[in-house]
């Protein structure tokens, strides 16, 4: 029997795409009933996720992120649709899944009045562990996370970035295979988010995948190995930051058209060279092949129509122009 | 037993937490201090009338402050849970296998403690004023404390976890705790007040629990109001509690 007969193989050596997801939904849905009527928050959600990976799950406020989050985690129980989290299935195995999984929420999960040892020491115990292995886990945390010399303090004495780092490594206390963190970075610094990109970083290294949720841009693109873009319940798009970044092949181009839009989308509309024209925010966005060549035959055709362009911008398309062009909406605006 | 670890090590953080800033612990007996300094000696003169009570001002009016401080001490316990909620402690420990009914017991019996020493500093203070104590009376009456703590608190924490908020928790618990006081007979006894009074205030628990309590202070074990108030009591605590751990269970399911 040669090597490659070895049943099996493939899958071992493809990677996470093949091997069995730690997360798997299917026509996951939930509907909120409130006073303005019933509003579905999650519109039927697939997802597969990958052991190891740090997977981010982006879109803007309201999208649905939170929720199924909160489903994932055990937190909420879906309309519709079902989801396996590390093999057990959320709403009747909810014990299994708890066992497996870290949870970070939005609002934190430690108290100000506690110290950061004693968050982590109830955790671990809380967890099964005996009072001496809750404190040597405890003591590891800390270390890993640089906190050691706070530990003994009161979490309302921890800086935001700290308190943040702290409520990590309580949702790590027991070694989950899977990490859930809503909006980790959300209200952070630029220099406490790189300090936090890296021990979630550090934590894949550990084997352990991070299920994260973001509305930055930047995060998505330089934290995660594979995103889905999710908008109104739905996900519009998934894959890796360069996979989806190359979805919108070429390059991007931006003219400022001084309120002549529509002129210029129904001239650059019918040039061999543009793949795709529209008009956002009164600048007209072409989705060409090759740039370079692009700007100098925008230039000649727009001066020949008399409708020079005030400003001209050659970009790569980023992860906003995948939300833009899924969306119809640009991701910067709705976050805000 | 799950249940009865994860009750202990909720019971000792909350202990830990509250004892750390002890400000409501100390808010908690300051009112009943003050009524027993500033409107205690009023009831020396009210207690030769007829209707009062016997037993002396103190041995009358002591036993209403106990309840009064067992109340305070579980009614108003829901807006610590809500802070923690806020903090998202609750939903952090939610997704833990531990045991649903333990988050509930467990800060329960804190505020068991808690009220108990209360209750204790008053007594202790009251006896120069002229308590009379007999042990044994006053350890079932102590117990009778601890059941009030365990019947009040389920229900404060169930508010708290359904409403979110203490917004939306004051007024309701202000709504409960204030008739539930004003109708026990704390401040003066019920024989002094109207037939219509009397009667609302035999519907009232804590109508028995002061009753029971008096009797207690001053050693008529026969009484049945104490075989009553103790039967009440338990009978309230065990459903106020089956009902909140059942909450818990569902709303961290």
């Amino acid at each position: 029997m040669r090597r490659g007969d070895v049943p099996g193989r493939d899958a071992t050596m493809s990677g996470s795409a093949s091997t069995q997801p730690i997360i798997e939904t299917a026509g996951l849905r939930r509907t909120f009933r409130g006073r303005g009527g019933a509003v579905e928050a999650v519109a039927g959600v697939d997802l597969r996720v990958g052991a190891g990976d740090i997977f981010g799950f982006l879109g803007p406020n309201g999208a649905g992120k939170t929720t199924t989050l909160r489903i994932l985690a055990t937190l909420l129980p879906p309309t519709a649709g079902t989801a396996r989290v590390a093999g057990f299935d959320v709403a009747r195995q909810a014990r299994e899944v708890r066992t497996r999984i870290g949870y970070v929420a939005q609002a934190g999960g430690s108290y100000r009045e506690a110290t950061g040892r004693e968050e982590l020491v109830i955790q671990g115990r809380l967890f099964g562990m005996g009072k001496a292995e809750a404190a040597v886990r405890a003591a590891e945390i800390l270390d890993a996370l640089g906190l050691t010399d706070a530990a003994d303090r009161t979490c309302a004495t921890y800086s935001g970035g700290m308190r943040r780092r702290l409520n990590i490594g309580i949702g790590m206390v027991h070694r989950p295979a899977l990490l859930f963190l809503d909006e980790p970075t959300t209200g952070l610094d630029p220099q406490a988010r790189a300090r936090l990109w890296e021990e979630i970083r550090k934590l894949r290294e550990t084997g352990a995948t991070v299920f994260l949720t973001t509305h930055y841009l930047e995060e998505a693109d330089a934290l995660c190995d594979r995103l889905a873009i999710i908008d109104h319940g739905r996900i519009v798009a998934e894959g890796s930051p360069s996979e989806l970044k190359r979805e919108i092949a070429g390059d991007v181009l931006t003219i400022g058209v001084n309120g002549h839009g529509d002129e210029v989308v129904k001239l650059l509309t019918a040039q061999p060279f543009v793949r795709e024209a529209g008009l956002e925010d009164g600048l007209v966005r072409l989705y060409v092949d090759r740039g370079e060549e692009a700007v100098p035959a925008v230039l000649r055709l727009l001066d020949a129509s008399g409708l020079a362009p005030s400003t001209m911008n050659l970009h790569r398309p980023s992860l906003d122009d995948v939300f833009l062009k899924k969306t119809g909406r640009s991701l910067r605006e709705s976050a805000a | 037993m799950r249940v009865f670890r994860d009750t202990w090590l909720i019971f000792e953080r909350s202990l830990v937490l509250s004892l750390r800033s002890p400000v409501w612990v100390i808010m908690g007996i300051l009112q009943p201090i003050l009524y027993l300094l500033l409107f205690g000696p009023l009831l020396t003169n009210i207690a030769k009338m007829p209707g009062f009570p016997p037993g002396g001002a103190f041995n009358v009016f002591v036993p209403g402050l106990l309840v009064m401080t067992a109340l305070y001490g579980s009614a108003f316990v829901g807006f610590g849970l809500c802070d923690e909620m806020r903090e998202g402690v609750v939903e952090r420990m939610t997704v833990t296998p531990m045991s649903r009914v333990a988050m509930l017991v467990g800060r329960s019996l804190r505020d068991v403690v808690l009220l108990l020493t209360q209750g204790l500093i008053l007594v202790l203070l009251a006896v120069p004023f002229g308590l009379e104590i007999n042990v044994g009376g006053a350890a079932v009456a102590f117990a009778m404390l601890a059941l009030i703590g365990l019947m009040m608190s389920p229900v404060s924490y169930t508010l708290a976890l359904v409403l979110k908020s203490e917004d939306s928790l004051a007024p309701v618990v202000n709504g409960v705790a204030v008739p539930l006081l004003l109708l026990s007979g704390v401040m003066l006894p019920m024989s002094l007040a109207p037939d219509w009074l009397q009667t609302v205030a035999t519907f009232n628990p804590l109508y028995h629990a002061v009753a029971a309590i008096r009797a207690l202070f001053n050693a008529s074990y026969g009484d049945p109001e104490i075989l009553f108030g103790v039967g009440l009591l338990v009978a309230l605590a065990v459903i106020t509690i089956g009902f909140g751990a059942r909450t818990f269970s569902r709303a961290a399911a």
